[in-house]
């Protein structure tokens, strides 16, 4: 399982990852925490001729508070986002996704930015961001914009990101003190979601259910109309069509999303 | 007192735990120096007929130093399978193929590289002409005949064991009740924590060199020799540390082979290690057997009838999976009592990996069908599943027990382990906990799994009683090496040997060095599997040891000038002494010095041993996503006496974690085309600490007089007792739902779609 020939270049600044993107072009890719890039390369589902190293940068590490919102640094290890006290106390859901998220050496490798551009529709954190109506600042040489965490999944293994665009912080609404719920449907500890939901201060996102992350927006609709939970988690799966694979067909997936949106929400109340 | 039953701590581990091991890919030996390495091209396609093979773009590639393809190999004979005369000979294969492709993952050149990363660039250059050919995956398919993967076999059936014809109608005569069903006993990947690997070296006198990691260099030596058409005295193998086997390491796979034409072809070493997706598509499988049970009885739980139909999946390429049927067959019936039972197997050929042996090896085949089926007939009766089982059994014998499927078991008292086990379990508060559980209709619910097994272990090969030799050498220094003819892969020979030589020779366990796995210093063994190791390998030595001490008198008489009756043999001080005399003394050690002191011994058994007992397993399943979660496993496992409780729970622990995830997790799964789903490990789930509860292991020892330490095997209990007992726990726990059978794994859609059955059929018959 070795990977393709490439380059290597490790970036000094975020500028200089830009810097970098812009003159490689399609032919490079960012390296994060590499624990979603690397496995692709060796199985060769990836080949990028360069790879460039952001795990050292140090601006684009750090959480910290802007009025009110927490803003995250794309290279921001699941770890720390786990065991941060002010991810903690402001936006706990997050925090305890990214304590779900694969096994301890996992945690300490991967980042938030690489997990929300890798895009994964079962991973934790695209969830977890839906959920929280989070969004990310995607940063090129023409400056910065910011995508809405609903706008910011494209499909499978796609996001917003532009050619010559890092993503390089993530902002989360702080909510400290609202409940929540959150619900990974696993077979074992370390595996991806079969099936997740998220809920939190009416948004429902459930993992695993397309190609994208998706809101269950029939069940919010419900919950906004007063229904109660069970109602609200009877239509959890209305209008997605998940994905059939080993581990669950369509019925199951859709089941499953109901029960667990179910849970998430019996939770909060 | 006696070292033996004691727990030492295996003197193998500080290397383990501080330098490490030194696997074949760590090899650093100097006739290894400028290696090349070997890189295989194998089939993406399951079934096709090859066509022009291009080497020439991978040839051009950075650091290519040759290219193979069947086609240069053509002139070594084609593999017959192993017991060609039981087996269809017909199904032959080719170290890399040339023809027909009949397996994702089946080799069919080979690129050779100065360094190794870059033989993975290279074959994605290779370019094969592939013509597609339906796949075979299903056990229907291949019966059908309708795409026959040997053209010159006629048929896909490697081998019948009886046949449809032969069945008794009048089987199930006066039975009140009969049950039928069929269930899989699925696919599994051994998934050694080590994959295969060779490194090969020619000398100049034109013998092979080679190492590989195996479970017996002897059967590796042989299958080498005959797939290279040369003399196995030209042939030495060396086995290195094994990171795991669990029967797909027995003998010598085609990979191997070729690592050592290629190294004689160029004329320079060559080394070769799988990758983790080669080793899930390419090393030998485990299992993979379908059952159709029926069992018959009287109402008030008299088992009568048990009949048991199995086809076999062996593969593309028939080898000791297609012969498994035989040992299931063998083992039918179980421990039980039942007068009347037929079992008959035909093994096939499909366009998959092929079946090889896997930890149990055709006796977790046979627990699984008849525990399941006589759950399937306690729920049809309505009694409890334990009282079903006690109320079969055999009863205790002590003299060997002829069965009507040719097995004869040494020893048993089958009603104690399951007595002892269900004790152990608290089983009459587990079923109290479950029916208060029931009765409050929570969302989790909690079943029980029993299953009794008896086995078979260290049966002999075709050529007979099962045999084994050992080596004693005692050196001048205090020393002693011990060469054995198994080949320990995790075991703790080390350690279990030198307890046995050093209760009989008074030489401390850390003086002792074992040695295995070079056919040069060992030529004949019998390696390790089937659970042979220390029943027939640790008898060897006891017996070396004790003729060594014979030896030895006779030296000691003449050193004394004593009569060799009246010396004495006292161990605590590992020397002779005369009788009354005790001044009048020579070591042990000082009698190897002015000539080698050392004892051959060949151990012969009367014949194979039946290790028995009784697994309970407690599951919790959620009820609404079908989620089952092992609680607790309690199981006695009696293999006779136990030499070294520490490496038998060793042995008990890791079985009963692969028999759990069989039932829990582990499937290889193929699509309809014959791809590989579970090619990885992100997609074949092998169970982790996780998932599984502290086991909790009760004792039962009931020696066997087939050797003189008493002893059975214990590898596989683990696998034999665990899987069914788990799998019955999963189905109890929704059984009051109207579940009778989740196919194993018992994945959550699995449980979930069972449940959503039951309750429609429920509300059928309501409706009704
Ligand atoms: C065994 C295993 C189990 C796992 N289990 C889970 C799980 O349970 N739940 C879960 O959610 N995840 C799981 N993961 C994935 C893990 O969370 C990864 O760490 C994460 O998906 C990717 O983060 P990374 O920093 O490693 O990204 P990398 O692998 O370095 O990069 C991933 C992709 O994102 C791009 N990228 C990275 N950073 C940026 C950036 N700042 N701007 C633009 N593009 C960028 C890269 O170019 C690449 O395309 C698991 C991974 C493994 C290996």
């Amino acid at each position: 399982m070795i990977p393709a020939p490439f380059d290597y270049v490790a970036a000094e600044s975020a500028a200089h990852a830009i810097e970098l993107l812009s003159q490689h072009g399609d032919d490079a890719k960012v390296l994060a925490g590499g624990h979603s890039l690397l496995p692709m390369m060796k199985l060769r589902l990836a080949a990028p001729e360069v790879l460039i190293d952001i795990a050292r940068v140090a601006d684009l590490a750090g959480i910290s508070v802007d009025g009110d919102e927490l803003v995250i640094g794309a290279t921001t290890r699941h770890a720390d986002l786990a065991s941060s006290e002010l991810v903690r106390a402001d936006a706990p859901l997050l925090a305890h996704a990214a304590s779900l998220v694969g096994d301890p050496q996992i945690r300490h490798r991967g980042t938030i930015g690489g997990s929300l551009a890798h895009a994964d529709p079962a991973a934790d954190l695209p969830m977890a961001l839906v959920a929280l109506g989070g969004s990310v600042e995607l940063t090129s040489a023409g400056g910065t914009r910011l995508v809405a965490a609903d706008d910011f999944f494209a499909g499978f293994f796609e996001t917003a990101l532009e050619p010559g665009e890092l993503l390089t912080a993530v902002r989360v609404p702080r909510r400290p003190g609202v409940a929540w719920g959150y619900q990974k449907f696993v077979r074992r500890a370390n595996d991806w979601a079969i099936v997740g939901a998220a809920a939190i201060d009416g948004r429902i996102a459930l993992a695993n259910m397309g190609s994208v992350p998706v809101r269950a927006r029939a069940a919010e609709q419900a919950l906004a109309d007063g229904a109660s939970a069970a109602d609200a988690a009877r239509l959890a799966a209305d209008g997605t069509s998940p994905g059939e694979d080993i581990h669950a067909d369509r019925a199951f997936r859709q089941h499953l999303a109901r029960v667990l949106t179910r849970r998430a929400l019996e939770h909060i109340s | 007192m006696s070292i033996l039953g004691t727990r030492v701590l295996r003197t193998e581990d500080p290397r383990f735990l501080t330098t490490g091991g030194v696997y074949t890919e760590d090899l650093t030996d100097e006739a290894l120096d400028g290696a090349c390495h070997v890189f295989f091209v194998r089939s993406p396609i399951a079934h096709a007929r090859i066509g022009r093979v291009d080497l020439s773009a991978a040839l051009a590639a950075p650091g290519v130093i040759a290219a193979f393809s069947g086609a240069d190999l053509a002139d070594l004979p084609a593999i017959e399978p192993m017991m060609a005369g039981m087996l269809n000979a017909k199904m032959t294969r080719r170290l890399l193929a040339i023809d027909k492709v009949r397996f994702v993952g089946d080799p069919v050149a080979v690129v050779v590289t100065e360094d190794p990363y870059q033989g993975e660039d290279a074959v994605e250059l290779v370019d094969v002409d592939y013509d597609p050919l339906p796949a075979v995956v299903d056990f229907d398919d291949a019966l059908s005949n309708e795409t026959i993967l040997f053209e010159d076999a006629g048929t896909n059936v490697v081998v019948e064991f009886g046949n449809a014809g032969s069945l008794k109608p009048e089987l199930f005569d006066g039975c009140e009740v009969v049950v039928s069903h069929t269930f899989g006993n699925q696919r599994v990947a051994p998934a050694p924590m080590e994959s295969r690997a060779a490194a090969a070296v020619w000398g100049e006198d034109g013998r092979l060199t080679t190492w590989i990691p195996n479970q017996g260099a002897q059967s590796a030596r042989d299958d080498l020799a005959k797939m290279l058409d040369v003399e196995a005295s030209q042939v030495r193998v060396i086995t290195p540390d094994v990171g795991g086997a669990f029967g797909a390491k027995f003998g010598a796979d085609p990979e191997h082979a070729v690592v050592a034409w290629v190294a004689r072809q160029l004329g320079r070493p060559a080394r070769w290690t799988e990758t983790r997706f080669e080793n899930l598509i390419s090393m030998t499988h485990g299992r993979g057997q379908r059952h159709t049970i029926m069992i018959g009885g009287s109402r008030d739980g008299d088992v009568l009838g048990y009949r048991l139909e199995i086809i076999q999946d062996g593969g593309a390429y028939p080898r000791i999976g297609a012969v498994l049927p035989f040992l299931t067959i063998m083992m039918a019936t179980g421990p039980y009592s039942i007068p009347n039972a037929e079992a008959i197997g035909t093994s096939v050929v499909t366009t998959t990996t092929p079946i090889g042996a896997y930890r149990g090896a055709g006796r977790p085949e046979a627990t699984a069908a008849l525990e399941r089926a006589l759950d399937l007939f306690a729920a049809e009766i309505g009694m409890d599943p334990a009282d079903v089982r006690r109320r079969n059994l055999l009863p205790p014998f002590t003299e060997p027990h002829q069965t009507a499927f040719g097995a004869l078991y040494d020893s048993g008292d089958y009603a104690a382990a399951l007595d002892k086990a269900l004790e152990a379990a608290g089983y009459a508060d587990l079923r109290a906990e479950q029916a208060s559980r029931r009765a409050s209709g929570g969302t989790v619910q909690m079943g029980i799994g029993v299953s009794c097994y008896v086995e078979i272990t260290g049966g002999g090969d075709e050529s007979g009683a099962p045999q084994e030799n050992a080596t004693v050498e005692v050196h001048p220094d205090g020393t002693a090496t011990i060469l054995t003819g198994t080949s320990p892969h995790g075991q703790g020979h080390s350690t279990a040997w030198a307890m046995i030589a050093s209760e009989e020779l008074g030489i401390p366990v850390e003086n002792f060095t074992v040695r295995w796995g070079d056919t040069d210093l060992i030529p004949v063994g019998g390696g390790t599997g089937g659970s042979r190791s220390l029943q027939q390998g640790g008898a060897a030595v006891q017996q070396a040891s004790k003729e060594l001490i014979e030896l030895a008198r006779e030296r000691a008489a003449a050193a004394l000038e004593a009569s060799a009756a009246d010396l004495q043999f006292d161990p605590g001080r590992s020397a002779f002494a005369v009788a009354g005399d005790p001044d009048a003394s020579v070591r042990l050690a000082d009698l190897a010095k002015d000539e080698r002191l050392f004892v051959h011994s060949i151990f012969t058994a009367p014949g194979a041993t039946f290790p028995f007992g009784t697994h309970v397993a407690v599951a919790e399943v959620d009820t609404e996503t079908g989620k089952a979660v092992l609680r607790r496993v309690i199981t006695v496992d009696d293999a006779g006496l136990v030499l070294n409780p520490l490496l038998a729970e060793g042995q008990r622990h890791g079985g009963i974690a692969q028999g759990a995830a069989q039932a829990l997790l582990e499937e290889v799964v193929y699509d309809a085309d014959g791809n590989p789903l579970t090619a990885s490990f992100a997609d074949y789930p092998i169970v982790s600490a996780t998932e599984l509860p502290s086991f909790e292991l009760a004792s039962m020892e009931t020696p066997t007089s087939y050797n003189p330490l008493g002893v059975k095997g214990i590898g596989e209990a683990g696998t034999i007792g665990a899987t069914p007992a788990v799998q019955s726990a999963i189905i109890d726990a929704v059984a009051h739902l109207g579940v009778r059978h989740v196919e194993m794994p018992t994945t959550p859609m699995r449980v979930w779609r069972a449940l959503v059955e039951a309750s429609a059929q429920g509300t059928d018959s309501e409706s009704a």
